[in-house]
């Protein structure tokens, strides 16, 4: 009894212990890698991917799954950039408008079309990357830097990347969600079982569809600090950041088949993958060792394999405990 | 409105006329690539040309190929998104060991005789670490590729250090240029492998053993089948295939870089098998089904572009098409 309660915890805190594990690590190895302008570039440049990855674990939290949100970034990104002009506000307003919308579609195959989530989504992915080129006439957007739309991704609240804020900010409102509203509770109560779920007379149909329109909004609000960070709307960004929002999300201990799943290790998920490549950034400093950036996606492929495997293990013994 | 009860003869009607939603479902990939060409033997300048098969097929046949190990692996309800990343890996590995980078080899022929057995074999080997993931460990098949999908393209930079290799060795590049009979040999690769595959699955206790395993994975189990050894196999074949097609596309474009060989293959391949009409949960699957899928989607960009439609839009139209197909499959079912 007392080692099945030992083995949850592992399970789900196992994410945090690792985190705490390698910033303890990156800080007693090195000089400033808790120094104030390390943590708060690694901060703003992880937001975008923590704003995807908030969706994609709801997504994947119904049992669901969302590749659509790299090419949907990418529109996000290609929209806001050509509605900075006018502004912070229609620059928002456009790149989660055109997340948004894209979400409707893929909320609309999946619920009312009964299409399965990977291949609807897997079309709605490259019919958002065909607009975001189309859009942009197949080449960068350059942003406004008179109409100060840039600070949402460069500026500061205080001392705190505004980025990052946004993305705490989501978190918070995901994490309430989650634990604290019917339809969070639903979003589990659908992973855990959809038929039992409609029987039991939740609106099975409504909850899904909310989820993947939210999944487009966040991914269009990564577009658009994507634009605003880097000066300009970028069509072919977001190759593969679906499949970094999934590691994350696995990493973080949400089962890929729904049921169960926590906001709060998503983001710590994606902490941790952000974290690595910060540390290997700084071993490198060292001048020890020399890997170059490529290392970086075999590193984290590796570090997805021991999370799976561990997480292999644990449902197996949890499974078996019950 | 009448409210009459119908007579078995109108009722019949009504059924006929299901059939025909049904019909359609079936053979919708079918009609809608004899449509294509049509359409296009119509409106297509220069289309009925030895030329215009040639460029379809030659642009296809890497995506069919990935698409015949993908059927297989999907037949078991599973997926694997690794076929990109272990083309650019064999794609890497190739060139390296024909220009004697790893050891120097003195014949030619020896050295690219090794270069596409030693490639191929590696990338079918990470292709069975996938299944062995899959088998053993009963890790979700999106999972278990996951991994190989993000390290594997990382393995083939860092062997590669993110350099382009080029080349020109035509002991090795007849697998992408020549032309027997005026044939692309990559076409006469990938019908053998498609006949090949569509024989196994269809002939073969090989291959009812795989349906078997999609369809109810337990009952096979219980019924005697080694379903960890099946699903070694066809992760395994995945992963033979991938190599192959890398070796393909480095031959074609005489150099190989490892960001870019097989980039997104995972999706077109997948997108062929959907349309095809392969259940993507599996149990059901049909080889001649995804080179149906993949010339229809090959089809649909080439009318687009041979009649002035930007590439962007081509996608979307692409996106709609997969929607529509695997829809329409659905209600055939429903």
């Amino acid at each position: 009894m007392n080692r099945a309660r030992l083995v949850r915890i592992i399970g789900t805190y196992g994410v945090l212990i690792a985190l705490a594990a390698l910033i303890l690590f990156g800080f007693l190895r090195y000089d400033r890698f808790v120094s104030f302008y390390n943590v708060m570039t690694l901060l703003r440049y992880n937001s975008m991917f923590a704003l995807v990855a908030l969706g994609m674990c709801f997504v994947i939290m119904t049992g669901g799954i969302d590749l659509s949100v790299g090419s949907v970034a990418a529109l996000g990104s290609v929209a806001s950039a050509l509605a900075s002009p006018y502004g912070i506000v229609p620059g928002l307003a456009a790149g989660i408008g055109a997340g948004l919308a894209a979400g409707l579609i893929n909320a609309t195959l999946v619920t009312r079309a009964n299409l399965m989530p990977f291949i609807a989504t897997l079309a709605t992915m490259q019919a958002a990357s065909g607009s975001a080129l189309l859009l942009a006439g197949n080449q960068t957007v350059s942003v406004s830097y008179e109409s100060g739309f840039t600070a949402i991704g460069q500026g500061n609240f205080w001392t705190f990347p505004i980025p990052a804020a946004i993305a705490v900010l989501a978190y918070l409102i995901g994490s309430l969600v989650l634990n604290y509203t019917g339809t969070g509770r639903a979003v589990l109560a659908i992973g855990g079982g959809e038929d039992a779920s409609r029987l039991m007379g939740l609106r099975t149909d409504r909850v899904k569809f909310l989820v993947y329109v939210a999944s487009g909004g966040l991914a269009g609000l990564a577009g658009v600090i994507l634009a605003s960070q880097f000066g300009a709307g970028q069509p072919i960004e977001g190759v593969g950041w679906e499949l970094f929002a999934i590691a994350a999300v696995v990493v973080g201990g949400t089962l890929l088949t729904g049921g169960s799943g926590s906001v709060v290790t998503t983001l710590a998920g994606v902490l941790l993958l952000g974290i690595l490549f910060n540390v290997l950034n700084f071993e490198n400093g060292m001048g020890w060792i020399s890997l170059s950036a490529y290392w970086q996606s075999v590193i984290r492929g590796l570090f997805l394999l021991v999370v799976v495997l561990l997480q292999a293990r644990l449902t197996r013994r949890r499974l078996n405990a019950l | 409105m009448t409210e009459l009860p119908r007579s078995y003869a109108e009722r019949d009607a009504v059924a006929r006329s299901f059939d025909l939603f049904g019909f359609l479902s079936r053979y919708g990939t079918s009609i809608a690539l004899v449509l294509l060409v049509a359409f296009n033997l119509a409106f297509t300048r220069n289309f009925a040309t030895m030329q215009t098969l040639n460029v379809n097929l030659t642009q296809v046949c890497t995506i069919v190929i990935v698409a015949v190990g993908m059927t297989l692996v999907i037949a078991t309800g599973g997926i694997d998104l690794s076929v990109g990343s272990l083309m650019a890996i064999s794609g890497a590995l190739a060139p390296m060991i024909f220009m004697g980078k790893i050891l120097p080899i003195g014949s030619i022929y020896l050295g690219v005789a090794a270069a596409m057995i030693v490639s191929v074999l590696v990338a079918g080997l990470l292709g069975l670490f996938n299944g062995w993931l899959v088998a053993r460990f009963r890790i979700q098949p999106i999972v278990a590729t996951l991994v190989l999908f993000i390290a594997g393209r990382g393995i083939a930079q860092v062997m590669t250090n993110g350099n382009l290799q080029t080349f020109r060795v035509p002991e090795f590049q007849w697998i992408g240029l020549a032309r027997p009979l005026d044939i692309p040999a990559q076409v006469i690769i990938m019908a053998v492998i498609v006949a090949a595959a569509a024989w196994a699955l269809k002939k073969t206790l090989f291959g009812r053993c795989i349906l078997a395993v999609g369809g109810n994975e337990k009952a096979s189990e219980l019924a005697g089948i080694a379903v960890s050894k099946i699903k070694l196999a066809v992760y395994g074949i995945s992963g033979l295939c991938a190599g192959l097609a890398g070796l393909i596309v480095i031959a074609i474009n005489s150099s190989s870089d490892a960001n870019l060989v097989g980039l997104g293959m995972e999706l077109d391949a997948i997108a062929a098998v959907a349309v095809g009409g392969t259940l993507l949960s599996g149990g059901k699957a049909t080889i001649v089904g995804s080179l149906l899928g993949a010339l229809t989607i090959q089809l649909v960009r080439y009318t687009l572009l041979a009649n002035g439609v930007p590439d962007a839009a081509a996608l979307v139209v692409k996106a709609g098409i997969i929607a529509l197909a695997v829809w329409l499959q659905q209600q055939h079912r429903g």
